[in-house]
């Protein structure tokens, strides 16, 4: 237990002291994480539109490919992504691997599955009959489109909630394809997991509430946003 | 309208940061020196060490030294000295920094490394439960306390995961003519040191471990050291340069600086004195230049 109170103590006295690593390990966690929850949304808002709104062979396979896929243990697709960024790999002349961006790249394959999947059934809950409307009232296909991502807006953005929520916090992948370099690849999930090995509980303990503090900070923007003019 | 500008304003924020993440991200370690640092033609040079290295600490103050002195941007991939090797033989490592001297010796005669080098030395002890049921605390030899522990079938753990410790400890057992594996009083964690040490300290088990981390973990710990001196425990560090034939992106001209650096006289030296302010003794002892016989490696 006092551990706890340790770690709590350790995190206020870093957070006030604007500890320099804690700064940099913070900021390094949001910039991938957000550049890759980014990119998710920019392939999977489209893809699992795509996929609500249109018919064509082979649609169920797809659909079960992608739910399949918002279940991706990110360990196995830091294994994947890190065989093809080696050197002697497909991708080696990229020199990509234990860089941010390769992190980027396996957390974006991370989310991507599970902005698709949740778009998909925000915008397959949708009444069918406003889309019909929407056209018959005059709007053009991007107006349309817009306006029903506007109407599934709560189910979106709990869907970019679980995206990012599900990259900021895994460790296999961001282990593995960044390799945990101090001032290069250093997050603040790497840094708890090095932290507890080399014994310094209550430093891991610190880092965990930061990143708690964090995910909590952007979840109330995000939360925030989706509640706008909701009165329930 | 609005939710469309809280929109806009959220991704305007993502794109930002999608832009940083592209920049050069800047080392840790590389504060701008007053004369111009030299600028080797491949700076990049990824070094395969082994856990027990990173978390006591000693790259933290050696890599930025090194990185200052030759401008050399060393990325340190910690894992065990198992997968380090299997890296070095896949090319994907420029220089190894390990501590499995029969594993080491294999990837030498099977010509995957040009040069291996002698850099320092700690110990490995045997720790378990103070009150010691097997009653190992004495034993002049590791070997010893490991037939007693198998004899009275006591809860040993092992690391169980092809790093250095773990080859180590597999040595000892084989050298007795025993073969642990399988049996229920000895369990395999698969994890790195502190993660053992832990799982020991809970279950009330005896292991093998490298005095450093034993050290740093041991307020945490219900465990006592009870075996320690023996020559066969010594701990031997090599460093080893990957041979460039694998791939022609190795930094031969990297790798070769980093093992001089290592086994310079000045770098010997602070190898020599890191740890002894914390913990009340030194943690490495610097071995440039002697032979492998005389520290058992």
């Amino acid at each position: 237990m006092d551990l706890i109170v340790d770690g709590f103590r350790q995190a206020i006295a870093l957070m006030l002291g604007l500890d320099r690593e804690l700064l940099r390990v913070t900021w390094l966690s949001l910039q991938v994480s957000g550049s890759a929850t980014f990119l998710s949304l920019l392939i999977g808002i489209p893809l699992g539109t795509f996929l609500a709104l249109n018919r064509f062979p082979g649609r169920r396979l797809v659909i079960s490919l992608v739910n399949t896929g918002m279940g991706l243990p990110p360990v196995v697709v830091g294994l994947f992504v890190t065989i093809m960024l080696w050197r002697n790999g497909p991708l080696g002349l990229l020199h990509l691997l234990y860089t941010p961006m390769a992190m980027v790249i396996a957390q974006c394959v991370i989310a991507a599955p599970i902005v698709t999947g949740l778009t998909l059934a925000a915008m397959q809950s949708l009444n069918p009959h406003l889309r019909l409307q929407l056209l018959a009232l005059g709007a053009s296909r991007w107006q349309m489109l817009w306006l029903l991502v506007q109407e599934a807006r709560l189910p979106l953005l709990a869907a970019v909630m679980a995206g990012f929520g599900g990259v900021i916090s895994e460790i296999g992948a961001s282990m593995m394809v960044g390799g945990n370099i101090l001032g290069q690849t250093r997050v603040l999930t790497t840094a708890t997991v090095m932290e507890t090995s080399k014994g310094n509980f209550a430093l891991a303990i610190a880092l965990s509430i930061v990143l708690l503090l964090l995910v909590y900070a952007i979840n109330l923007v995000l939360t925030h946003i989706q509640q706008q003019g909701r009165v329930p | 309208m609005r939710t469309v500008l809280s929109i806009l304003s959220l991704v305007a924020i993502l794109a930002s940061l999608t832009a940083a993440c592209s920049a050069p991200q800047p080392t840790a370690a590389s504060r701008p020196p007053t004369a111009a640092p030299p600028r080797p033609a491949n700076p990049e040079l990824i070094l395969a060490t082994t856990t027990s290295t990173q978390d006591s600490g000693l790259l933290d103050v050696l890599l930025p030294l090194f990185q200052q002195r030759t401008g050399y941007q060393v990325k340190p991939i910690a894992v065990g000295s198992g997968q380090a090797m299997v890296m070095g033989e896949r090319g994907e490592a420029d220089v190894l920094l390990v501590h499995a001297p029969d594993a080491e010796r294999k990837f030498m005669a099977d010509g995957h490394g040009t040069s291996r080098q002698l850099v320092m030395h700690n110990d490995f002890i045997i720790v378990g439960p103070t009150a010691d049921p097997a009653m190992v605390k004495g034993a002049k030899t590791a070997g010893q306390a490991l037939d007693k522990i198998a004899e009275s079938r006591s809860l040993f753990l092992s690391r169980g995961d092809n790093s250095g410790t773990n080859q180590l400890e597999l040595k000892l057992w084989k050298a007795l003519g025993a073969n642990p594996k399988g049996q229920p009083w000895y369990q395999e964690t698969g994890q790195g040191m502190g993660a053992t040490l832990n799982v020991a300290s809970e279950k009330d088990g005896y292991t093998i471990t490298d005095r450093a981390t034993y050290l740093a973990n041991k307020k945490y710990l219900t465990l006592g050291i009870l075996v320690e001196g023996d020559k066969a425990l010594l701990n031997v560090y090599h460093v080893i340069q990957v041979n460039p034939q694998k791939s022609v992106s190795i930094n031969a001209a990297g790798a070769r600086a980093f093992a001089d650096f290592l086994v310079a006289p000045e770098t010997q030296k602070i190898i020599g004195q890191f740890g002894a302010d914390k913990l009340g003794s030194p943690l490495f002892f610097p071995d440039a230049g002697k032979e492998d016989e005389e520290v058992g490696g």
